[in-house]
């Protein structure tokens, strides 16, 4: 067997065993019985043995055990990932197990081996920051439920990236999906909890359908039921549209494409939040695998409608997901709906690529699809460490309500230093890994040139144009997050006497994905070179020239064309800034004193002065207004009878997703009105059914004959 | 030489900026019947502004006090990829006009921070006016870009500028619209009349000012700075990349006094426009900001299609 693939299957063990050891959390009785048969002649080894089953160390240890495993999952997939990056060969192998003649295809290859890095990365920094974070549960909830299925969930995904069979491939997705239906059910106590669970169970298990119904025709057609198989296939024009259809619709949901997102801003921030971590930061990549796998890989060709059709739904989500953000007050629902804008924006340069390829512009739908791989590594890290930010907050103040949040940048110095990268990188400003892959994009989507149709020729800056709309408003949306939450003056008692996390796991949880946003940001080329390599394994494609000046350049189509450097970037800043910062501070300096701030004579600055995260955002809603669904109520108190004076205000907004109110409420609606039909056919009286039989009788004996 | 004149360039932002705030000052004074300050009195200002005391207010943390540096610093790197009096800059390869635009969103960003550190009404009002008009002014920037960038096929500034220099007086639709929503994003993105007004401080219309209220001293002075070079920055990339004539292409003395000069008067012509348009207009009540600027983002997206139906064609 290969060493990668070994690696990654060892991975998966490990997130299985993770699994089985959280199961053994609750269970303290039957491991001392266990180990008592095991050690039972070996009365050294039995005080150990008796130290590790005390009550409490047992359940420190049965804390930390679980992640550790998870952690070693993470670092091996990372270790797969990076193997593959630099060159190792694609493996192949079958496991003996399923069903007889149809045993588990698995196959690592380098997109594969990419998207291990891309889980693995999240799961190390998940691993570091859970055993603290789960501490909050220990008495309250059942930790050996989360850890059960965090590790099934876990394993999941890495057998997703590992199926090389339908059969297997639906097995490992539902496995993931079910998985993580628990895990958001985990605080079922809340009413929420219930309701985003089941939404996202019905979706999940939607998609789960759309994407067998897809594998159903492209199997119909080909000779088996392995992806080998599946490859050759010929389809006419008509049925592989139709199976791009369903794993566009079964991909798509799952990623969380709009208008099928709904249960993602119900689902994430309902988890846990190293969950919601894993699956803003990771899950949706897993989809995003999928759909590349299932277009790029299986079907035979792509079309350019399909492409449009992608980058059509991709600026929707895009533009959509973040103007939704930015009117969110929970801190959690925010970073759910900038995930749906991010998969926009990955699935915008998807699309490009379709568009690209499909016309036969290879070089530039390789480098479209660079820039959406490149955007999924990156959202995986600066969504993880976003969402292990809410969860510091949350871990240390119980806040989710930005309305609540302020000045914790005086509290928690550490964390907001950390939550800062995540915001820059998110904002997508240079020099770090956000603005890379928004850079590459550009530069891709600056290749409509070559295109022979005038309309897509439009059509392709146009979508860039919502690109740009985007990622403007996506900075608004995040210097709003952090401007709200920790500047400013504490909004609430709670949050002002929050305290740092002393925690170092899980401070090195949320420093772990910081350090890699800006590593990434300064130099991306070794991992552009890698992901060429993925992109040469997938396509052919051979894009020459993104790498060629050297480690510190990016030159995605000639130096003449476009370049950029990063690295030089960071290096003129720092000057920049030492030569600012000479000026203000070192030469000839001012003492500096420390004052009251214009509170404009009112005596005292309070922090119901401040602008409140509803009134940031208040003029971008009232000029998107049509998009959202807008609640608002102003009530006013008056302390006269004439009602001149004006003593207490008390506004309220909600600004829903219109899809939810226009789209999912109606067919929610009628599935039930349908099923209280169909209901009346069941009337529990026994001549009844046997009338029903008999009717079904007669029928089938009129077929048959 | 080609890196000599990557440093000195942007020295002579740093230099001229003040200047040229102060100039239009001037123009703008005597169009209003009312008496000039000096053409040196931003200079005058910054000197007094250096040897004050610096006051931090009592709730401001390490953003109020790294902001200026960052923003001062963004704002300078975006200087040095600008060609000003020549062009063949070395600096632009190190980033293209996208990156210039990341600088001015990453200044803009810790400028906002800055504004809600504090914890006063003004900077989040500031701070949320400011990010509203930029996501709504960014875009429209990002596709005059893109025009240019689809013409010129390439993003690398100097490049670009040259592309329009060889290719002598043509005039190409998708450049008239362009340019237009360039000068509209300029005024709303450097905080003219008719979105923001440089001279008030008038509590509830201010936008900018709203922003850096709480600064003094020394770091107000680098605040302002930044402002100033922004400006300049705005004018100098009206200027050089839709009439970049008789900027210098080479090295030699009399080519970079010709692009010195050059520089100058458009500059000089620019803000005779700008003070006009400033005299002759009113400021804008907060929500009609939007329609000016989704003017602007039309006529940027309109520059673009009209490139790609018109310009574009395959023999």
């Amino acid at each position: 067997m290969p060493m990668t693939l070994f690696f990654a299957l060892l991975s998966v063990l490990m997130a299985l065993l993770s699994a089985v050891s959280s199961w053994a959390y609750s269970r303290r009785a039957l491991v001392e019985y266990l180990l008592n048969r095991i050690f039972a002649f070996d009365s050294s080894r039995l005080v150990k043995v008796a130290l590790f089953l005390e009550p409490d160390y047992y359940a420190r240890a049965m804390r930390i055990v679980p992640f550790c495993l998870l952690g070693v999952s993470g670092a091996l997939a990372v270790l797969t990932g990076l193997l593959q990056l630099l060159g190792a060969d694609s493996a192949a192998m079958i496991l003996p197990f399923g069903l007889p003649g149809l045993s588990w295809h698995v196959r690592l290859d380098a997109l594969s081996g990419f998207f291990f890095l891309v889980l693995g990365m999240p799961l190390i920094a998940v691993s570091l920051f859970g055993p603290g974070y789960v501490r909050e549960f220990e008495h309250k909830k059942s930790l050996a439920v989360l850890g059960f299925f965090t590790g099934l969930f876990v394993a999941g995904m890495e057998m997703v990236l590992l199926a090389d069979d339908t059969f297997f491939f639906m097995i490992a997705w539902e496995l993931m999906s079910v998985a993580s239906y628990f895990l958001v059910a985990f605080q079922h106590e809340q009413p929420e909890s219930r309701r985003a669970s089941f939404l996202y169970l019905l979706m999940a298990e939607i998609g789960a359908l759309c994407i067998i119904l897809g594998f159903g025709v492209l199997v119909t057609f080909a000779e088996g039921f392995s992806f080998g198989h599946i490859r050759g296939v010929a389809l006419t024009p008509l049925w592989a549209s139709v199976a791009f259809a369903l794993g566009l619709a079964g991909f798509g949901m799952k990623a969380g494409l709009m208008p099928l997102h709904a249960w993602l801003p119900e689902a994430h921030p309902a988890a846990p939040s190293h969950i919601s971590a894993l699956m803003s930061g990771v899950m949706l990549k897993i989809a995003v695998y999928g759909f590349i796998r299932y277009s790029f890989d299986l079907l035979p060709q792509v079309y350019w409608q399909w492409g449009v059709i992608v980058m059509a739904l991709g600026a929707v989500s895009a533009v959509l997901g973040i103007l939704y953000a930015l009117q969110q007050q929970q801190l959690k629902r925010l970073l759910a709906y900038s995930s749906v804008e991010n998969i926009g924006i990955i699935f915008l340069s998807i699309g490009l690529a379709l568009v690209f390829f499909s016309t036969g512009q290879s070089q530039s739908g390789a480098l479209a699809l660079l820039a959406a791989l490149l955007h999924s590594f990156n959202h995986a890290q600066f969504k993880t460490l976003l969402f292990l930010g809410a969860g510091a907050i949350l871990h240390q103040t119980h806040e989710t309500s930005l309305e609540k949040m302020g000045g914790l940048i005086r509290r928690m110095p550490k964390t907001a230093a950390l939550f800062l990268a995540g915001t820059l990188s998110i904002a997508s400003l240079p020099p770090l890994n956000g603005f890379v892959s928004e850079w590459l994009t550009f530069q891709a989507a600056l290749q409509a040139n070559q295109l022979q149709s005038g309309v897509l020729r439009s059509f392709v800056p146009t979508a860039a144009a919502m690109l740009a709309l985007t990622g403007a408003l996506s900075a608004a949306c995040f210097v709003k997050v952090y401007g709200i939450a920790f500047l400013g003056l504490p909004r609430s008692p709670h949050i002002a006497h929050a305290r740092e996390l002393t925690d170092r796991g899980m401070l090195a949880g949320l420093a772990l994905p910081a350090a890699l946003c800006i590593v990434v940001g300064i130099f991306p080329v070794p991992l552009i070179d890698g992901l060429r390599r993925v992109i040469e394994n997938l396509t052919g494609a051979v894009l020459a020239n993104i790498t060629a000046a050297g480690w510190l350049w990016l030159t995605p189509a000639g130096a003449e064309t476009a370049s950029y450097s990063p690295g030089l970037v960071l290096a003129a800043f720092l000057a920049a800034g030492a030569l600012g910062y000479v000026l203000l501070y070192r030469i000839r300096a001012v003492e500096s004193r420390r004052a009251e701030p214009w509170d404009c004579g009112y005596g005292g600055l309070n922090a119901g002065m401040q602008y409140t995260s509803g009134a940031f955002s208040m003029p971008i809603r009232r000029i998107f207004d049509p998009v959202y669904d807008l609640r608002e109520t102003l009530n006013q108190e008056t302390g006269d009878s004439a009602g001149w004076r004006v003593t207490a205000i008390r506004y309220q907004f909600q600004a829903d997703d219109k899809f939810v109110r226009f789209l999912y409420t109606p067919i929610g609606r009628s599935v039930t009105q349908s099923a209280y039909r169909l209901g009346r056919i069941q009337t529990g009286s026994i001549r009844t059914y046997l009338a029903y039989s008999f009717a079904t009788l007669l029928f089938l004996l009129w077929v048959v004959s | 030489m080609a890196w000599l004149m990557a440093i000195g360039q942007p020295l002579l932002f740093i230099l001229i900026a003040p200047l040229l705030t102060g100039w239009i000052k001037f123009v703008k004074c005597r169009l209003q019947n009312r008496k000039a300050p000096s053409l040196l009195q931003p200079y005058r200002d910054l000197r007094k502004l250096w040897v004050k005391e610096t006051i931090l207010p009592e709730t401001a943390s390490w953003i109020f006090s790294a902001a200026p540096v960052i923003v001062f610093a963004a704002i300078l790197l975006a200087a040095a990829i600008v060609p000003l009096v020549a062009v063949n800059l070395p600096t632009a390869r190190i980033a293209d006009v996208f990156v210039m635009v990341g600088f001015f969103a990453l200044a803009r960003t810790f400028l906002v921070l800055a504004g809600m550190d504090i914890g006063t009404a003004f900077g989040g009002m500031g701070a949320s006016r400011e990010m509203t008009i930029s996501s709504m002014a960014e875009p429209a920037m990002l596709m005059v870009v893109f025009t240019l960038a689809m013409s010129a096929q390439t993003t690398n500034l100097s490049l670009a500028m040259q592309y329009v220099l060889d290719s002598g007086l043509v005039l190409r639709p998708s450049f008239v619209f362009a340019l237009a929503a360039l000068m509209l994003v300029a005024i709303a993105e450097t905080g003219r009349i008719p979105i923001d007004n440089p001279a008030t401080h008038l509590e509830l219309t201010m936008i900018h000012e709203a922003m850096i209220l709480e600064y003094s001293g020394r770091s107000l002075a680098l605040m302002e700075w930044a402002s100033q070079i922004k400006l300049m920055l705005y004018g100098v990339l009206i200027a050089n990349m839709f009439f970049p004539w008789h900027i210098a292409t080479d090295f030699s003395l009399e080519a970079l006094a010709e692009g010195l000069l050059a520089i100058v008067l458009k500059l000089a012509a620019l803000s005779v426009l700008l003070a006009f348009s400033e005299t002759l207009l009113a400021k804008m009540r907060i929500f009609r900001v939007q329609e000016f600027l989704s003017f602007a983002y039309l006529l940027s997206v309109l520059g673009m299609l009209s490139h790609i139906i018109l310009e574009v064609y395959y023999g």
